[in-house]
């Protein structure tokens, strides 16, 4: 029996959030109604272009790979009561450490610049979270605007980076050389190579492994160890954190730090999986699909992973959505997304007071 | 002279949509409501002012429901800030994202061109004014120069300086401007004095989501000809800075936006300066207000105080 006021964990942990998917996606619905499309039709069309066959699967799996970094960056700060919104910009800072490694080390042998371009990328994403860390802790700037102002320097600094250093002389395309020889191998790419088998063009790759261990990771981090404890009591009562002995500042720039790393790793997927070449604005919004999928994932990596999933499946529905129906632009998953973020976020409670009158009622 | 001319008239063609924008975060932001989403209702406000523009032939119908959806967007995050105490930053996200996915959405549903607005006729457009006796001047020393940078704007330029000056002068010498003050620092107190907390808020969510309709408009329609995707490119986020520059002052903010809006401008026309022989490349004069905001933000110019209350939600029982 529940305490008066109370709601069972099983509504608050999963009715809650299920109806608030739904209401989104009924407001999306509407939307693809007022453009005088059928929404069960393109609800159809979506499904089958992502789960229907084995590149849909292969593309769904490769945008999840994405935002599943991306929204572990997110939850881990999250954890901590810190807002990282500066996802976008880490990421794309990122994909210039891999590249530099990628392409200044392309003299070593691959199993050698592989893990050394994963780390530089974690590195450079941790570093471009670390100062807006470090300076809510030092000298108090809030790290929302901190990090919202590190997304544009970053997208300036990489512009700046790949026309002014990257760019190999005379190309007019704004991207860096080919990485020839240290790049993660598509799953297409090992088939055909090794196996002789052909399958479906997709840009999945090893990456999404990575991000299997991330997820993991970061619930051994958050839920097995002592820094994991500190992060998530900081996050729930930073003052009674304070009186049992942790240290806000050391947490908070910590905190940061990994979340950056996390966000960095988005570039291993993209520049060493997929593009193979640092290119402008390749994060593509990734990172704040982050965002979403951290409040659908309620901050846990179970919960990540399947939202991950869920975007991954809108993003490949999505365009497979917008050939079949060209009334209906590849932008309606931003506004998903934005139905999401608002009513998994923002209105996060809306429903709350209705259900707990429904609840008691019954239990009268 | 003339490009000098050209680039200080640029600067304040730049600066408007910022000081509409920052004044908008102002007026939200001393009532205790952080809005990230002035981006999202600028860019809305943009799209649905050429849009409405477009198709009734007239901008002030443009401008009209320019503000009438960023207020309803206003009200969504009211909504969700005041009444439902959700996070104010993620409600502005979603704010932002809506906006962005929808006027591409819409837009590509309503004129097939991919998400942009027809180009707009004369009529449909915010046009420099044309003040009588300022052709005359154009080859007068002085005079000339002066008209040009400061007497070639439309009325919406002119409209956003009195907005300034009104602002200024209500939030510091009005009753309502001291209470709205008064919530964003203490709402408690505010409560105490039987003044209404969740009154106050909606209105300055209100006034903030007309003056971003005005930003709105004044960019499609005024700085453009029509809307294309992503059109307001971060003004949202740099009136924000420079609302943060100001400390959340209007006079600063204006000069803060001009600022901004001077580096917008240079790095448009120049496309790089050279500083003593060295080129400066464009990306950084583009990053530079963000590095600025990030500096003085970090207390190293100054020092940065935000209303006590913003971003918290208020709870009467407590």
């Amino acid at each position: 029996m529940s305490q008066r006021g109370e709601l069972p964990q099983w509504v608050d942990l999963g009715l809650i959030p299920l109806l608030n998917l739904a209401v989104a996606l009924i407001v999306a619905g509407l939307v693809v109604v007022i453009i005088g499309e059928n929404p069960f039709e393109a609800m159809w069309i979506m499904l089958d272009g992502a789960v229907g066959s084995l590149k849909g699967w292969g593309y769904l799996l490769y945008y999840a790979t994405n935002f599943v970094f991306t929204g572990l960056a997110v939850a881990v700060a999250f954890h901590a009561g810190l807002f990282n919104i500066g996802g976008e910009g880490q990421a794309y800072m990122a994909g210039v450490g891999a590249t530099a490694v990628g392409l200044g080390l392309e003299f070593l042998p691959w199993p050698i610049v592989i893990p050394l371009a994963i780390l530089a990328s974690m590195a450079v994403g941790a570093f471009w979270a670390w100062i807006p860390g470090i300076l809510q802790a030092k000298r108090g700037s809030h790290i929302v605007i901190t990090t919202i102002m590190f997304n544009f320097i970053a997208a300036s600094l990489v512009g700046y980076l790949i026309n002014y250093w990257f760019r190999p002389v005379g190309k007019m395309a704004v991207e860096s050389r080919e990485i020839t020889g240290a790049y993660i191998m598509s799953f297409r790419e090992v088939a055909r190579d090794f196996f002789g088998v052909r399958v479906a063009s997709s840009p999945l790759n090893f990456s999404v492994f990575l991000a299997i261990i991330a997820a993991v990771a970061v619930w051994y981090l958050l839920w097995r160890t002592r820094l994991g404890y500190e992060i998530r009591a900081f996050g729930a009562n930073s003052s009674a954190a304070v009186y049992a002995g942790i240290k806000p500042d050391r947490i908070i720039v910590i905190t940061m730090a990994i979340s950056g790393a996390l966000a960095g790793l988005m570039a291993v997927n993209e520049i060493l999986g997929v593009q193979h070449r640092l290119v402008l604005g390749f994060v593509g919004g990734a990172g704040f699909v982050g965002i979403a999928v951290a409040l659908m994932g309620r901050s846990h990596p179970v919960g990540i992973v399947l939202a991950a999933m869920l975007f991954g499946l809108l993003y490949q529905g999505g365009s497979e959505l917008s050939f079949a129906k060209p009334g209906i632009n590849r932008d309606m998953i931003v506004v998903i997304q934005g139905l999401v973020i608002l009513f998994m976020g923002a209105l996060e409670y809306a429903f709350r007071p209705a259900l707990a009158a429904l609840f008691f009622k019954a239990e009268d | 002279m003339d490009l000098y001319a050209e680039i200080l008239a640029s600067t304040i063609r730049m600066s408007v949509p910022l000081v509409l924008a920052a004044l908008a975060g102002l007026w939200s932001e001393r009532s205790g409501i952080v809005d990230i989403g002035l981006e999202g209702k600028m860019l809305a406000a943009a799209f649905i002012a050429a849009s409405a523009s477009a198709v009734y032939g007239s901008a002030w119908i443009g401008l009209f429901f320019a503000i009438l959806v960023s207020v309803g967007l206003a009200l969504v995050h009211g909504y969700a800030s005041i009444n439902q105490r959700g996070n104010q930053v993620v409600s502005g996200v979603a704010i932002n994202m809506l906006a962005a996915g929808l006027a591409v959405v819409l837009g590509n549903t309503w004129f097939k061109e991919g998400g942009r607005t027809p180009s707009l006729p004369p009529e449909g457009r915010f046009l420099p004014l044309d003040i009588p006796g300022v052709a005359a001047l154009a080859d007068v020393p002085v005079l000339g120069f002066l008209a040009k940078v400061f007497l070639s704007h439309s009325i919406i330029t002119y409209v956003a300086i009195i907005l300034v000056v009104l602002t200024a002068w209500s939030l510091s010498r009005t009753r309502f401007g001291l209470r709205l003050r008064a919530v964003g620092e203490n709402p408690h107190a505010v409560d105490t004095a039987g003044i209404s907390v969740a009154g106050l808020r909606y209105r300055a969510v209100i006034i903030a989501g007309v003056l971003c309709g005005l930003a709105g408009a004044f960019i499609s329609t005024s700085l453009s000809s029509s809307f294309v995707r992503d059109m307001t490119a971060g003004s949202g986020f740099m009136a924000l800075a420079a609302l943060i520059f100001a400390n959340w002052r209007p006079w600063r903010a204006l000069f803060a936006c001009l600022l901004f809006g001077f580096l917008q401008a240079s790095g448009n026309y120049l496309q790089g300066v050279s500083l003593g022989g060295v080129q400066i490349p464009v990306q950084f004069i583009n990053m530079l207000p963000y590095v600025l905001t990030v500096v003085l933000l970090a207390g190293f110019i100054g020092k940065s105080i935000p209303p006590r209350a913003s971003g918290i939600p208020y709870t009467k029982d407590r």
